[in-house]
């Protein structure tokens, strides 16, 4: 295995592109990843792409055909990668691995999801095929609900409280606001998300992230070639990924997700680091009590001190560490498979020292990505640090 | 995309009688029903067993936004029962307001409707919960 870099981040604002289809959307990230990267068409060898649901959302599948065809860059291999929610941390983790490996040297990652051409309910059914279809979703369960039912058990078991689970949402909008690729750039309060729409008790409007449509895509290298590219590599240092039952009731416990610890504990052994080394986290923030377990699960704050730890502040942008400095899936948005990318984009953005907007973590020099598929049947999490 | 009759005929007696699996090897009982133990692999032997249908709830949420085909059933308690014989599973929980429900009480299969998929598509039954007094 050798060292490999990201060499070039692009994406599309987050939002509802009403005027954009799925592949315009894809095209427009990658085009964008590839001029950041410096390269030229000839010099990819190979793509990956995450996507959930496209065969349901937009009727269309063969994705890596469709965009080796519209990208120019028929003959080369592109592959679509699928793990629900966590699409897009897979996909670049495929791309990591055919660099890593020595198969290809500069590979294309790409994630999206085009959600708005169908209505609500459609694609709630829809996502709800990240969980188990036969005996979660036809029972009358939904993605909020899940979540729901991890957040009462939290709340019991660790005395978590609304205002701790609104304090998410907070922080993540006033993250947010500062970042122009973001579906809300709007700051919110305590008292809205608590006054806001109940959704799947104790789970308000406010506490869920939204349905977005929206891509992002990077390029790979291997470290050594990096350089003769961009003044600003980013190495990735780890790489890991685990899976647990993908039913929520199979689960010992629904107050972590155990995927992520095995994912996360393999991470850090990768990179020989411990959780104080991090300063800047994108964590997966489909549900605000997901923040709360992520950040726990990954070792920041001990199980049962992630809420706290949230409404004191300290994964504010100039607090302990920095968490979802994008905005999180809560107000950047959260197009499906495009996410695990997005969080790439941010955290090299973050280290670059070019996050523009107000939203730079100061001196931030290793940053983690933390992608979840489903309600935690799958966990991916990366390292990344400064490679120059 | 569930109109099709094999898909929710094959699942009766799982839905209509609780009817799981056992591992004789590390007697874990599972529901719905595992085709390989997961503790055991191919060490394991997996067969039929019958659950009684009574548990507690290990956790519960009341849904306002409900799916397609829940709509005229909304709100509705949704729980995560654990049944006495150690699996847990995902149900409905009839007859109670989400008010009257907490972690630890203890519930009893019924046999109800589930959803229906369109007026003239089909009537899927199964069970739900409800609190034991």
């Amino acid at each position: 295995m050798r060292p490999v870099a990201v060499i070039g981040v692009g994406m599309t604002k987050f939002g509802e592109h009403w005027n954009e289809g799925f592949r315009d959307l894809v095209i427009k990230a990658g085009l964008r990843a590839i001029e950041d990267a410096n390269i030229h068409g000839e010099e990819i060898q190979a793509g990956y792409v995450g996507t959930m649901a496209s065969g349901r959302l937009v009727g269309q599948e063969h994705i890596g055909a469709l965009l080796a065809d519209h990208m120019g860059l028929t003959p080369i291999p592109i592959t679509r990668i699928e793990g629900a929610c966590a699409s897009g941390g897979l996909a670049f983790r495929q791309g990591y691995m055919a660099v890593a490996s020595g198969m290809h040297d500069i590979v294309v990652v790409g994630g999206v999801e085009k959600m708005t051409d169908l209505d609500v309910a459609e694609v709630s059914d829809i996502l709800g095929g990240a969980g188990d279809q036969e005996w979660e979703l036809f029972l009358g369960a939904t993605f909020p609900g899940l979540y729901a039912m991890m957040a009462r058990r939290h709340m019991h078991e660790y005395g978590t409280t609304a205002e701790m689970l609104a304090s998410v949402a907070v922080k993540n909008h006033k993250n947010g606001a500062k970042n122009k690729y973001a579906q809300y750039q709007n700051e919110i309060t305590i008292d809205q998300v608590l006054k806001s729409k109940m959704i799947a008790d104790p789970l308000k409007v406010f506490d869920c992230s939204p349905i977005t449509d929206g891509a992002a895509a990077v390029v790979l290298a291997p470290l050594d070639i990096a350089k003769k590219y961009c003044e600003q590599p980013i190495e990735i240092i780890a790489s890991a990924q685990a899976s647990d039952h993908i039913a929520l009731h199979s689960r010992a416990s629904l107050s972590e997700l155990y995927a992520t610890k095995v994912a996360a504990k393999h991470a850090f052994e990768q990179a020989k680091l411990t959780t104080k080394d991090i300063d800047v986290a994108e964590v997966h923030d489909c549900f605000t009590i997901a923040e709360i377990m992520a950040i726990e699960d990954l070792g920041f704050y001990k199980k049962g001190e992630g809420g706290k730890a949230t409404l004191d502040g300290k994964t504010a942008l100039d607090s302990e560490i920095a968490v979802n400095t994008s905005g999180g899936l809560k107000a950047c948005g959260h197009p499906v498979g495009a996410t695990g990318v997005k969080q790439i984009c941010e955290i090299t953005w973050q280290l670059r020292g070019k996050a523009e907007g107000g939203r730079q973590r100061k001196d931030a020099k290793i940053g983690l990505a933390h992608n979840v598929g489903g309600s935690g049947a799958t966990a991916v999490v990366h390292i990344l640090k400064q490679g120059w | 995309m569930r109109e099709s009759i094999p898909l929710t005929w094959r699942r009766i007696p799982e839905r209509y009688r609780l009817l799981g699996t056992k591992c004789t090897n590390c007697k874990t009982n599972y529901f719905p029903k595992r085709n390989i133990c997961p503790k055991c692999r191919r060490k394991g032997k997996i067969e039929e067993t019958q659950y009684k249908g009574k548990g507690k709830i290990f956790s519960f949420t009341e849904i306002f936004a409900p799916p397609a085909g829940f709509e005229d059933q909304a709100p509705y308690v949704l729980a995560i029962i654990e049944l006495e014989e150690g699996p847990k599973l995902t149900t409905q929980i009839v007859n109670a307001h989400a008010k009257d429900v907490a972690i630890g009480n203890k519930v009893e299969a019924v046999f109800r409707v589930i959803q229906r998929d369109d007026p003239e598509g089909l009537i899927h039954y199964g069970f739900k919960f409800r609190l034991v007094k």
